[in-house]
């Protein structure tokens, strides 16, 4: 500890040498600083207990329910893994649940993008009437909990004969205040207001310069949202358990359905949740760098 | 950078487009009888009516998804829950007063959810917003491979309500679970999970904790690389270590962050429903023998769609609200007066 400290005023004095003329102030707080071994170990305990209970989840999928019952638990994989799967897949519905959700979550990505993407826009570059108190509002809407809307959905769903259909899990999130507010922060830095300005001189329509200005500008952002609201479209709970069930199920729908005895065997029920979880752990392994750039872009808002 | 470059290109391409449209759109306003452009003609109308009304277009969508979706169930919420409204007969729904309120009022199951919510609330995101604070601090530092750091405290995330919990049931369980057999390991007596008062709270926020921790640690550690690096040198010009630093500096730098950090954990904590409901197995919606850790969440769904009053539902509903507004309240009152002093 004591030689950390002795060393870290020159170190921050040399790179500050070094830094100045490019990056006159915002450096990050412990930027200059090298990490050392206790920093190492203790990120390592972190990442292990991140990553034990995804890991043990395919262990035990890869076991039988027998085994799973015994003590010690199994430490390494056994043999039953795609037997589970299968099982899993057919028995417990997560074949039609994993296209379903796909489309689902695909869906509300798309929308969401497009029409946040429309509406941080106007909140960010275009002045009318009642902006800021519409912007708050928008914001505000944040804080209402699902649960204040379904017990009417459910009712009208029913009345409308669309239990159990996709389009009752989809039309409520077809935008998003997050992903408005989201795009919004992003054009507000990465949109310069003479451009709009500039096409506008030539006479382009809005829907143009929102296709030849907004768009490309936008472009990272949006896939940026298009990965968070996908990851949220297809963890999404309350409302789909409510609006559907294991006849037409999401993933979470058909998780919960073996959660609660729809297939009393341990070893699937952990190969229904390895499979449920295995599209977004590829998709962190592909774009996990921006997922968390997103994630702590969306936070600087705070 | 390289995206303004890009969009620098288009305004070009985009008035040639425009302009190549000016002939066909002018001859068509004069084929039905419309003056030749000019000021004030019919093409410049449009342009300042698309001006105006653009805006208003291009938030309609979340509006309107909005409203049809939330405000207006809102309301009908406290609608319904003023009135008898039974799952098993959805056509007849009888006025019923402030019925279902006080029947709330009056019900211990409906204080004991109110208590579960709060501290499986505090016990999940107290510890949680500590650590994710810790984690941070060591994210910031210069690392090795420091983006699949921050990747792998996020993997959690990635993981479902539904799959996370199913998975911490498993490694709860009474005998064969892998907790137990590490506590055991170390000489502690195995510990039930599910059916102790303390241990199931205990269990159900540690999921919570799981899921959310790095998640959070991100939205730290982003606050913590937009501090000035000045405040750190008259610091450390001032002879402050690196704990002091981190204690005189960082936290009271990261102020505005905590706070809202806290405020979405504890909306998040209000509405917690997915980890006690598939924590509890085949009969989640009680929250255990005992309902141990039944909360608000989890007894309006209790209510509505296991027992089937949807009326009361909706006032467990209307409750959840009122006591986020309370929260609010709090939360304004607080930051207040942080900015004064």
């Amino acid at each position: 500890m004591t030689t950390s400290e002795l060393t870290i005023p020159q170190k921050t004095q040399k790179t500050e040498k070094v830094r100045r003329p490019r990056r006159p102030r915002v450096m990050g707080a412990g930027k200059q600083l090298h990490a050392g071994p206790v920093t190492y170990l203790v990120l390592t305990v972190f990442a292990l207990v991140s990553l034990a209970p995804l890991v043990w989840t395919a262990i035990a999928a890869s076991r039988t329910d027998e085994r799973l019952a015994q003590t010690p638990p199994p430490l390494w994989f056994g043999g039953n893994l795609f037997k589970n799967m299968e099982t899993a897949w057919e028995e417990a519905g997560l074949g039609t649940a994993m296209f379903n959700t796909t489309f689902v979550a695909g869906t509300i990505t798309v929308s969401t993008v497009l029409f946040s993407t429309l509406a941080g826009f106007a909140f960010a570059k275009l002045r009318f009437r009642f902006s800021g108190v519409l912007l708050l509002l928008t914001i505000g809407t944040m804080m209402i909990p699902p649960q204040l809307a379904v017990v009417p959905l459910y009712l009208w769903m029913a009345d409308l004969g669309w239990s159990n259909q996709l389009q009752t899990v989809i039309l409520p999130t077809l935008c998003t205040a997050f992903g408005t507010f989201f795009m919004r922060q992003y054009l507000l830095q990465a949109l310069p207001t003479e451009l709009i300005e500039a096409a506008r001189v030539d006479g382009a329509s809005s829907l143009r310069v929102v296709w030849h200005v907004v768009f490309p500008a936008a472009r990272p952002a949006m896939a940026v949202l298009g990965l968070l609201t996908f990851v949220f479209a297809w963890n999404d709970f309350l409302w789909p358990i409510i609006a559907l069930n294991q006849e037409n199920p999401t993933v979470q729908v058909a998780l919960n359905s073996l959660g609660t005895g729809y297939v009393p065997d341990q070893a699937v029920i952990m190969a229904g949740a390895l499979l449920g979880t295995l599209p977004l752990l590829i998709a962190f392994l592909l774009f996990g760098k921006q997922i968390v750039g997103g994630i702590m872009q969306g936070a600087i808002k705070g | 950078m390289t995206s303004s470059k890009q969009a620098l290109a288009h305004p070009a391409s985009s008035a040639e487009a425009a302009s190549g449209d000016k002939p066909g759109a002018a001859r068509g306003a004069r084929g039905r009888g419309t003056p030749p452009p000019g000021p004030g003609s019919w093409r410049s109308r449009l342009y300042r009516w698309d001006m105006k009304a653009s805006p208003y277009a291009f938030i309609a969508p979340f509006f309107i998804v909005f409203g049809a979706f939330s405000l207006v169930p809102l309301l009908y919420t406290a609608w319904y829950s003023l009135h008898n409204v039974q799952l098993s007969n959805l056509d007849s729904q009888e006025w019923a007063g402030l019925d279902n309120y006080q029947n709330l009022l009056s019900s211990d199951f409906f204080w004991n959810a109110l208590w579960n919510t709060f501290t499986i609330g505090v016990i999940s995101t107290v510890p949680q917003l500590m650590m994710a604070i810790g984690l941070a601090h060591l994210l910031n530092y210069r690392l090795r491979g420091s983006t699949l750091w921050r990747v792998v405290m996020l993997t959690p995330y990635a993981t479902s309500v539904a799959a996370a919990t199913l998975v911490f049931v498993l490694l709860y369980s009474w005998d064969g679970g892998a907790i137990n057999w590490a506590l055991g390991g170390i000489g502690i007596d195995p510990i039930n999970w599910r059916e102790s008062d303390w241990g199931s709270q205990f269990a159900v926020s540690s999921i919570v904790i799981w899921r959310w921790t790095g998640y959070n640690a991100l939205i730290y550690l982003a606050a913590m690389q937009a501090i000035p690096s000045d405040l750190y040198e008259s610091a450390s010009l001032d002879g402050a270590n690196r704990w002091q630093q981190f204690i005189h500096v960082t936290i009271p730098q990261l102020r505005p962050t905590i706070l809202f950090t806290v405020v979405v954990s504890t909306i998040g904590a209000t509405q917690l429903f997915g980890e006690p409901l598939l924590f509890g197995g085949v009969s989640g919606s009680k929250g255990g023998s005992d309902h141990q850790y039944q909360t608000l969440g989890l007894y309006m769904y209790d209510q509505g769609w296991i027992i089937g009053n949807l009326g009361k539902a909706s006032a467990i509903a209307w409750s959840m609200f009122l006591i986020l507004v309370i929260i609010a309240v709090i939360n304004l009152v607080i930051t207040r007066r942080l900015r004064k002093s």
